[in-house]
């Protein structure tokens, strides 16, 4: 066996999992007292282009509270035909369909390469995709072009058989009817009056009025999709829409001077969530949000409408001064509920200068798998690009997303879930047996969507596992692939068990820094949610000790000084979604300088990094920034880079430049490209990350070398490890 | 009915109405004569029969006749006047009236002691005078005044006094036989007038009693009662006798009678042969016409057909008014005619006056026999009445007693076969007419009498015949509905009179025109009567005195009225920034009241009497009269209506109005679009954008449109310029309305056109398939008003309605529709709205300035009285198109949608009505919201708006200062302009009742009586409000009886002349399907008429009231004066004619089944009855000026009114005939709506009862 290193990489590489500990202590105290948890990061959809999807059904274990999947896990017994569940030790017998199984001849989900595998099942009739977009029209007119344009845009991105819906809001909700001809239809709400899903889909026609006794019931999905007037097809509808696009007009209501327009963003969504939840429940759908602004009126409203009421700030918060935040989180959690029992997700598309009310909204995405895109204008590249890449598509040519996924846990008798962190939803919950299994609702995914998942290790103390035991995890993965087929992937994995006590290097070893560093900042990030900003940072410092969580204790995570509320929520969102490399960016941002004495090279996120003949390229996932030195920025303003004899120094600017660009063509969202200089105004943003290894304070102290003196009062990663030194050895830590 | 005219009328009349008498007697006798010879005196007993329902008005009716007689002479007596209105008239008329007035005098003169009857007590005389009296009354005062006051001209008022006091006729009946005598010599003037009398009452009544009676009772007191009604007549003798007045009354008479004997000749001429006949005729029914005919009269031709009989001539009159008529007319003129040719007529008269006579005998009878007095009593109650006319036909045998050819007459009538026959004459008619028949049916309902004569002849029905026989007491109850107070006499007259010079303001306390009369006004400081009448122009000085008359005291404005082009609309005025100068203390504006002194720097205000400083920029120097020397270059110091332009200071919150706004919401559920409303409305709002209201004709107006259309759902359109394509918006959030859109809903029509039209022309094809049948009303009404609000600016709501609103919303109403309800104490539950909803809503749309006019097209029952409430409280009018069809309907709706969409309209309107001190307004009806007790606020205020104002007391008045009232209309032009219509109205003050009741308008008390009343019945069960009605109206008879008419027999029924209408209109009123609606009318129809009349004009109210029926027959094609209108009586009809009816909301075309080919070939195009198409609903467009000149009066009548009426073609004996004869509203109808007489009789009762 290679190192961990390659046995944890190549585990990620197949299963998507990353786990905190390779070795589990066997027993439960033995794992408490490890600090950090048993648990896991996985990636359900995880791309794997190796990976070809079986045409078949499952295999179950027939005990009704297993369920378990035929793994390569399982005893079998070709001759008999049986197989031995081993999460639950019982017998099956194979289908009659395995009747020509043999040692030699198995199906693919015995063989040990397939711990992760995808079946394609048929279950009911497949269902188109559906698109709903939910614009909100209060924009300035040059966002709202660049929003048209881009909606537009997307019509062609969409499947053709995909059904796509618009509603609008500003001070009113108007649902568009996109099967009329002549005359553009829309149904008309007002944005402060909340309604129940019945009556939305009374009003918008959705019921049949004789419908049978059942009182509220939805129709069914057949019938409401032929009936439904606001979800058409793209390919019948693209014309008018493009049409009705091109005509949306700026929200006509007077905005009176000192006063925010109305939005009635609220309302919009809960309609949207009516209408797809009476039309088309438990099918894969999207709605996407956009919004220029905060929710200003109706159920949901964030901020009133009176420009000299500033949108509440982590001030006001603390000062339980944000009037309206607590309602508002309500509303858009029932909502959002409702949408993930749906199994629908909701996007935000957030561009606006100032704060448009994430922090309230944020749950609408978190708990259905959406999306939240923050920016500060329609019209840049950040919201156009990102846009276009939620349609992007892999070697298959297929969207990069699933939708209604449901994710169940098995787990061998001595494990137990704990619990999940990331864009989902529980359905069940976890059972306090052994081997209980535990679903997650995650509306949508994406190939890089990856939840942190936490174990109890319930085995007791006095009744050791025998040697050699292997702990078992069974993720099963059901979702509704974009091309509509209905899939099912699932992953086993083992891990051996250790006992703590003779074989505590072993377990060390087997310690995953980098899938624990993200699993616990994860899981400060939840509390963080929950709790007050110093409790968790408290929290944090009695239980970790490792060197990036200087970082963590310093990032949007955790940290709300110099961010709004909404570029908090919209950070941890990210984070609670993203794989773990991009949550390793996120906490600890990469640093790379480019100079004429080498090849570009990470350097410390120090601010002794930043030299004037450098150019440093900095990634922190949310920003690209790239910071040109104070020499090199006044080479660039003098022109050198257009002089032949200096084309080099032309090949050194733009080096950084492509090396950003290819991070940009990769990652969503996109990232805010920030190109910047020495003493320019956006270096801040660098400058913030760094460590501030030179501040004002000992900028004379330590001088000479170089890097730039911040201006801060934060401790430096020096100052910080000299306090963890004393703590980790005094006594009372 | 003198009474009021009874003073000038007193001896007028006592000459006068002997002459009429006289003629009517003659008439009568003609009649009589006619009875004589069958025919006519059926005839004539008709008449005298309902006239006999007259006399039981009168009081014994029976007796009363002489009674009444008496009565009208003491009247006339009484009124002093009535020698100025002999002088008037009394030359002519008052030769041949005071003949039969003589006679009728004797008569009265008996009877008016009353004694008198009795003591003439010949009981015969007193059964012909009954009946005499009363068809004298009646028509003697009817026809006679009218054709007098035509001779005359001026006459008209004595005429009309005359016509008031029945009793002068009944006088006249007995004068007639002097007149007879008479008449020969009265030939001059009267011709016509006599003619006109005789054709009526004398005729009849003057046969039998004339000879006898008259010239007892003539001499005596008779004159008086004759005078009264005969004033004109007197007029002529009246000048001369006026003086002696009571005394004159023998002497009158006679002269009366020789003046009768003139008039009757002259109208007999015309009449003449007619009189004996005619009378006969005319009483039949054609009477009144037959006067107004007479002139017509002349072109007899067509009489001489009808009546080959002979009084050819005479008759032709007769035959004018009804063919049948003439005939037995004919035949007793012929009788007659043998007598004394021309005379014959008179002498016809006479003998009807002769039957006069036997009116004393009625007095008499009256008095001495209980069992008379029964009758009359019997009479009030209607029933009576009917019989009477049997009776009639006795009587006039004893009428016909005294003189043998009465006598001879008055057995015809006993004969009542013979008054069968007599009706023969008209039976004639009506046997050439199905209208006998229809009489026959009619009879019963009307006054019996003029019934059982039809029957008689014409189809010589045996029943009413039978039933005719018995109730040979009956017969003297008879009151020929000739001799009764005429609406179309009156309204002739007032023609005649007033109609050619123009009506200067400048003159308080003058009654102005009727409003069937065209005249031009002259504004010289007060009010055109176009924008303000008042129903009295005299107003009592002290709260005792109007409570003791309880006339009510009430003005009907109509701010916005149209005026006619030669009028010019109110100027404009502006007081510069500061605004209209008003007075500080009561605020009123500045007008011709305001008294300038110190040399004109301050001015007294008339109203409350505060002294207010002129502002500078105002001031000017004040003549040596002390009038400002810029008085006439200034509309507010010189004109009784003008505008001031307001200041940003009226404007609501201090802000410029926007351009006010039309909105239209349309119904598009599956009813709707069914009925092809949707298609018809969208197609023509296309054009009908062009043609928003605008001050300006050159300039595009400033209105905006937008458009909606809804089911249970709201769609609004989105028709911005900008849209290439219109877009709809659906609010299903109808529990809380809101506007959806606010750019783009409102646009400027020349802007959005394309866009605009693109919509309507897909609005239809959108719902083509609508399966929908539900829907809402509130939110309708509330999304209208949103949007208004959006746009804060006022406006104007259309909406397009189906069916009730049944659909989950704000409004929604059940329903309720419970016939069972209607006649018990609930049944004012079903005007009331049913949900309180409504009521809110409107008082939303006052405060927004939102107007709401509310088309219905309902299959079924809507709730009108529940959907109403927000169109009658924001100034908007309701249209109702029950059973809607494209076809039929589409004319008449589109016709309202374009009038209603442009006319003449304010936005956002408060009008406010100030009073010079002691009298306030106090009480307000119509279309508006109160939302204190002196503001009326009214969302929309249009030209055809009318507010109805009550004043009461608050003080003594002085007579020399007067009443002032000065009603301020604030309101937003339809271009958006600010500003206040000011109407000044003065009239005087009086400390006389008499002068109350000679400045009155019947029209408009009646305008206001109705509303009152409409109003009532949404609190008080209807049978109280008919009977507070009806007691309010004896009240106001009976004191101007006691304390103005001349002391008279309390049998005989005196009527103020102005008033004399007052129990026919009133009649129709509470035979009106709010108060007494038939088993077939509708809920729905009853709360919309309710609410309709609330707003109604008193031209729309009267015809309303009282329909025009025009006898397109006698249409000549050559001038352009419309045939006089004939009553609206079935028995008025002609089998061989053709009629117009107009009830202000429906035409009717009644074809007669013997209607002339010629004529049918003219106006229909084919020659056959029966190939006429009933459910045409518009004449067919033929080249010959008689369908010319027809569809022109049709176009004409329409234009007139503020609704397009639909012309429907009622076959004779047709099922349609059933909704056209509703609308006869002087006979009894199916519901049980007493007829004229009947109630006449009731009212004399209740007087009576009043009174003693």
């Amino acid at each position: 066996m290679a190192t961990y290193q390659d046995f944890i990489q190549q585990n990620e590489d197949r299963d998507g999992v990353r786990c905190s500990w390779n070795l589990w202590p066997s027993s439960r105290l033995e794992a408490t007292r490890l600090v950090v948890p048993v648990s896991c990061l996985f990636t359900p959809l995880k791309e794997r282009p190796d990976l070809p999807p079986v045409q078949y059904e499952p295999v179950l274990c027939s005990r009704a509270s297993c369920k378990a999947v035929l793994n390569p896990l399982c005893q079998v017994d070709f001759r008999a035909k049986i197989w031995a569940c081993n999460f639950c030790f019982q017998r099956n017998p194979f289908p009659p369909s395995y009747a020509g199984i043999s040692e030699v001849n198995q199906p693919a989900e015995l063989m040990p390469q397939f711990s992760t595998i995808e079946y394609i099942v048929q279950r009911g009739p497949p269902t188109p995709l559906v698109f709903l977009y939910v614009v909100d029209t209060c924009l300035e007119e040059e966002d709202l072009q660049a929003l048209r344009e881009s909606l537009q845009m997307s019509l062609s991105l969409l499947p053709p058989n995909a059904l796509v819906g618009l509603i609008t809001f500003g001070r009113m909700i108007q649902v568009h009817e996109l099967s009329c001809e002549g005359i553009a239809k829309s149904y008309v709400f007002r944005g402060t009056k909340e309604l129940t899903p019945k009556q939305i889909q009374e009003m918008l026609g959705l019921m049949k009025p004789a419908a049978s006794g059942q009182q509220g019931r939805p129709l069914a999905p057949q019938d409401a999709a032929t009936s439904c007037r606001f979800l058409q097809p793209v390919h019948k509808v693209d014309m008018n829409l493009t049409d009705l696009l091109g005509e949306l007009q700026r929200d006509p209501w007077p905005v009176p001077q000192g006063k925010r327009p109305l939005r009635s963003t609220g309302i919009a969504l809960s309609i949207a969530v009516g209408l797809l939840e009476g039309t088309f429940p438990n099918t894969g759908a999207r709605v996407m949000l956009f919004m220029g602004g905060p929710p200003t009126q109706g159920p949901g409203m964030v901020v009133g409408d009176e420009l000299k009421t500033p949108i509440r700030s982590w001030h006001d918060i603390q000062k339980d001064n944000a009037r309206h935040m607590k309602k508002a989180i309500k509303y858009y959690e029932a909502l959002a509920n409702r949408a993930a029992v749906n199994g629908h997700s909701i996007d935000i598309y957030a561009f606006a200068l100032d704060q448009t009310g994430l922090l309230e909204m944020k749950c609408l995405s978190n708990l259905t798998g959406g999306h939240i895109v923050m920016g500060d204008s329609f019209n840049t590249s950040l919201f156009k690009q990102t846009f276009q890449r939620v349609f992007s598509k892999d070697y298959n040519g297929e969207f990069h997303m699933a939708f209604g996924g449901v994710l169940e846990v098995k787990t061998s008798r001595e494990l137990k879930v704990a619990g999940a962190i990331g864009p989902c939803v529980c359905t069940a919950r976890p059972e306090l047996g052994v081997g209980g299994t535990c679903q997650w609702k995650i509306c949508s995914l994406s190939p890089s969507t990856t939840l942190a998942l936490y174990f109890e290790v319930v085995n007791q103390h006095n009744s050791p596992i025998p040697q050699g035991g292997r702990g078992a995890i069974q993720f099963v993965t059901q979702y509704q692939h974009s091309n509509t087929q209905r899939r099912i992937r699932v992953t086993t994995i083992a891990r051996n068990w250790a006992d703590a006590q003779s074989q505590i290097q072993h377990i060390e070893s087997s310690f995953d820094q980098e899938a624990a560093a993200v699993l616990m900042a994860r899981l400060g990030v939840f509390r963080a949610e929950s709790e007050e900003g110093p409790d968790v940072l408290r929290w944090l410092d009695r239980q970790l000790i490792r060197l990036f969580m200087f970082h963590l204790r310093r990032s949007p995570f955790l940290q709300v000084f110099n961010n709004s509320p909404d570029e908090s929520s919209y950070y941890r969102h990210h984070f609670l979604c993203q794989d773990l490399t991009q949550s390793l960016i996120m906490i600890q941002p990469i640093l790379y300088s480019y100079s004429f004495f080498g090849p570009p090279e990470p350097v410390l996120l120090d601010s002794s990094s930043i030299l004037p003949d450098r150019i440093l390229l900095m990634d922190t996932f949310f920003q690209l920034v790239i910071y040109h030195g104070e020499t090199i920025a006044q080479w660039r303003k003098a022109g050198y880079q257009d002089m032949p004899e200096y084309e080099n120094f032309k090949q050194l600017l733009q080096a950084p430049l492509d090396d950003a660009q290819e991070i940009l063509q990769t990652r969503f969202p996109m990232p805010r490209y920030i190109d910047t200089e020495h003493g320019g105004s956006q270096a801040r943003f660098l400058l913030s990350k760094v460590n501030p290894s030179q501040t004002h304070n000992n900028l004379y102290a330590w001088g000479q070398e170089a890097g730039a003196p911040i201006l801060t009062d934060d401790v430096s990663l020096q100052v910080f490890m000299d306090h963890l030194k004393k703590l980790a050895v005094s006594s009372s830590a | 009915m003198n009474v009021n005219q009874q003073p000038h009328m007193a001896s007028p009349y006592g000459q006068p109405q002997p002459g009429y008498q006289g003629y009517p007697q003659s008439g009568y006798g003609g009649q009589h004569v006619p009875g004589g010879y069958p025919a006519p005196y059926a005839p004539y007993n008709g008449p005298a029969s309902a006239y006999q329902p007259g006399p039981p008005q009168g009081y014994s009716p029976y007796a009363s006749f002489p009674s009444k007689a008496l009565a009208a002479n003491l009247v006339s007596d009484l009124s002093s006047s009535s020698p100025l209105d002999l002088g008037m008239r009394g030359p002519p008329t008052s030769g041949a009236p005071p003949v039969s007035a003589a006679q009728a005098y004797s008569q009265f003169g008996q009877g008016d002691i009353q004694n008198g009857p009795p003591p003439l007590g010949a009981p015969p005389q007193s059964r012909p005078p009954v009946s005499q009296p009363y068809s004298q009354g009646a028509m003697n005062l009817s026809g006679p005044q009218p054709p007098y006051n035509q001779q005359f001209g001026a006459p008209p008022t004595s005429m009309q006094q005359m016509t008031t006091q029945m009793a002068s006729m009944q006088v006249g009946s007995t004068v007639p036989s002097p007149a007879g005598p008479g008449y020969a010599p009265p030939t001059v003037s009267q011709p016509s007038v006599s003619a006109a009398y005789t054709p009526s009452a004398p005729s009849s009544f003057a046969p039998t009693s004339t000879v006898p009676t008259q010239p007892p009772s003539t001499e005596g007191t008779p004159q008086p009662y004759y005078g009264a009604p005969p004033q004109q007549p007197f007029p002529t003798a009246a000048p001369p006798f006026s003086a002696p007045g009571p005394t004159q009354p023998p002497g009158p008479p006679l002269a009366s009678q020789q003046t009768f004997p003139q008039a009757p000749p002259p109208s007999q001429p015309p009449f003449s042969s007619a009189p004996p006949q005619v009378p006969p005729a005319s009483y039949g029914g054609p009477p009144p016409p037959v006067q107004a005919s007479h002139p017509r009269a002349a072109p007899p031709t067509s009489q001489p057909a009808a009546f080959p009989g002979g009084p050819p001539p005479t008759s032709t009159p007769t035959q004018y008014t009804g063919p049948p008529m003439q005939q037995p007319p004919v035949s007793q003129p012929s009788s007659f005619h043998s007598g004394p040719p021309p005379p014959p007529t008179s002498a016809a008269g006479f003998p009807p006056q002769g039957g006069a006579p036997p009116r004393p005998p009625h007095p008499g009878i009256q008095g001495p026999p209980l069992a008379s007095q029964g009758p009359p009593m019997s009479q009030a109650n209607h029933v009576a009445p009917p019989q009477p006319g049997m009776l009639a036909g006795p009587p006039v045998p004893g009428m016909a007693g005294p003189p043998p050819q009465p006598g001879m007459q008055g057995y015809p009538p006993q004969q009542n076969g013979a008054f069968g026959q007599v009706r023969g004459p008209q039976p004639g008619y009506a046997g050439p007419y199905p209208g006998q028949q229809s009489y026959g049916a009619a009879p019963p309902a009307q006054a019996p009498a003029p019934p059982a004569p039809k029957r008689l002849d014409p189809d010589s029905i045996p029943s009413p015949q039978a039933s005719d026989i018995p109730p040979v007491q009956k017969t003297r109850h008879r009151i020929d509905p000739d001799a009764i107070p005429s609406p179309i006499q009156v309204i002739e007259d007032d023609k005649a009179n007033k109609g050619s010079e123009p009506f200067v303001t400048g003159v308080r306390g003058q009654a102005p025109p009727l409003v069937t009369t065209n005249f031009h006004v002259k504004d010289q400081g007060n009010a055109s009567p176009r924008f303000i009448r008042c129903t009295a122009y005299n107003i009592p000085c002290t709260s005792d005195m109007a409570k003791q008359s309880q006339v009510p005291l009430a003005a009907v404005i109509k701010p916005l009225a149209t005026l006619p082009p030669d009028e010019n609309s109110p100027y404009i005025v502006d007081h510069g920034e500061s605004g209209p100068i008003r007075c500080n203390r009561c605020k009123a504006y500045m007008c011709p009241y305001m008294q300038f002194i110190e040399g004109g720097r301050r001015f007294q205000c008339g109203f409350c009497s505060c002294v207010t400083e002129v502002p500078p920029h105002y001031f000017q120097h004040l003549d040596h009269t002390g009038k400002r020397v810029d008085c006439y270059d200034r509309p507010e110091l010189s004109l009784g209506s003008y505008e001031f332009l307001a200041t940003v200071d009226y404007c609501k919150n201090n802000k410029i109005p926007q351009p006010p706004a039309f909105i239209f919401l349309i119904d598009v559920s599956y009813n709707a679009v069914k009925n092809g409303m949707v298609r018809i409305v969208c197609q023509e709002l296309k054009t009908l954008l062009d043609y928003l209201p605008r001050e300006n004709p050159d300039v595009q107006s400033n209105i905006r449109v937008g458009f909606a259309t809804y089911n249970k759902v709201l769609h609004f359109y989105n028709v911005k310029a900008s849209l290439a394509q219109p877009q709809m918006m659906v609010v299903s959030d109808v529990a809380d309305m809101f506007v959806p859109l606010l750019d783009g809903f409102l646009v400027n029509v020349s802007e959005s056109r394309v866009v605009i039209e693109s919509l309507l022309d897909q609005i239809p094809d959108m719902f083509a398939d609508t399966r929908e049948t539900e829907t809402v009303f509130g939110p309708v009404i509330q999304a209208g008003l949103e949007a208004l609000k959006a746009a804060d600016c006022a406006g104007k709501l259309f909406v397009f309605h189906t069916s009730l609103p049944i659909a989950e919303a704000p409004g929604k109403l059940k329903n309720r529709e419970d016939k069972k309800l209607v006649g018990t104490d609930k049944e004012k539950s079903l005007f009331q709205p049913q949900v309180s909803f409504y009521a809110n809503l409107a008082k939303e749309c006052v405060a927004q300035g939102c107007c709401v006019d509310l088309f219905l097209f309902p299959n079924q029952y809507v709730d009108v009285a529940t959907l109403g409430v927000v169109p009658t409280s924001t100034g908007g009018s309701v249209y109702k198109y029950t059973y809607f069809q494209a076809q039929s309907d589409q004319e008449r709706f589109l016709n309202d949608l374009r009038k209603d969409i442009q006319k003449k309209v304010g936005f956002d309107a408060v009008m406010r009505v100030r009073t010079s001190t002691g009298i306030r307004a106090t009480d307000f009806f119509g279309s508006f919201y109160m939302s204190n007790t002196t503001d009326v606020e009214l969302a929309g205020l249009d030209c055809d708006k009318t507010v109805t104002v009550e004043f009461r007391h608050d003080d003594k008045l002085s007579e020399e200062t007067g009443a002032l009232m000065q009603c301020a209309v604030l309101y937003t032009s339809c271009s958006g302009q600010r500003r206040l219509r000011i109407h000044n109205m003065a009239v005087n003050c009086c400390a006389q009742l008499a002068d109350l009741y000679r400045n009155c308008e019947t029209d408009t008390i009646i305008n206001f009586f109705a509303k009152y009343a409409y109003r009532c019945v949404l609190n008080n069960p209807t049978k109280n409000v008919r009977d507070s009605l009806v007691n309010q109206c004896a009240q106001i008879l009976a004191c101007y009886r006691k304390n103005c008419a001349s002391p008279s027999s309390a049998g005989q029924l005196i009527l103020p002349e102005c008033m004399k209408l007052l129990p026919v209109y009133l009649n129709c009123v509470l035979k009106s399907d709010v108060l007494h609606p038939g088993a077939d009318v509708s809920l729905d129809d009853r709360a919309y008429l309710r609410q309709l009349v609330s707003a109604m004009d008193v031209a729309e109210s009267h015809v309303f009231f009282y329909p025009r029926l025009l006898p397109v027959h006698k249409l000549d094609v050559e001038c352009d004066t419309l045939p006089v209108a004939i009553r609206d009586s079935e028995e008025r009809l002609s089998k061989g004619g053709i009629y117009l009816l107009e009830t202000g909301l429906n035409l009717f075309l009644w074809v007669g089944a013997n209607a002339q080919q010629e004529l049918l070939q003219n106006i229909f195009g084919t020659p056959a009855f029966g190939q006429i198409d009933s459910n045409m609903t518009s004449l067919p467009i033929l080249d010959n000026p008689y369908s010319k000149r027809v569809r022109e009066i049709v176009e004409s009548f329409r234009a007139q009114r503020s609704r397009y009426m639909k012309l429907m073609v009622v076959k004779q004996e047709d099922k349609l005939e059933l909704i056209f004869k509703h609308f006869l509203v002087e006979d009894k109808n199916n519901s049980g709506g007493a007829s004229y007489v009947d109630f006449l009789c009731h009212m004399h009762k209740e007087i009576r009862q009043l009174l003693s």
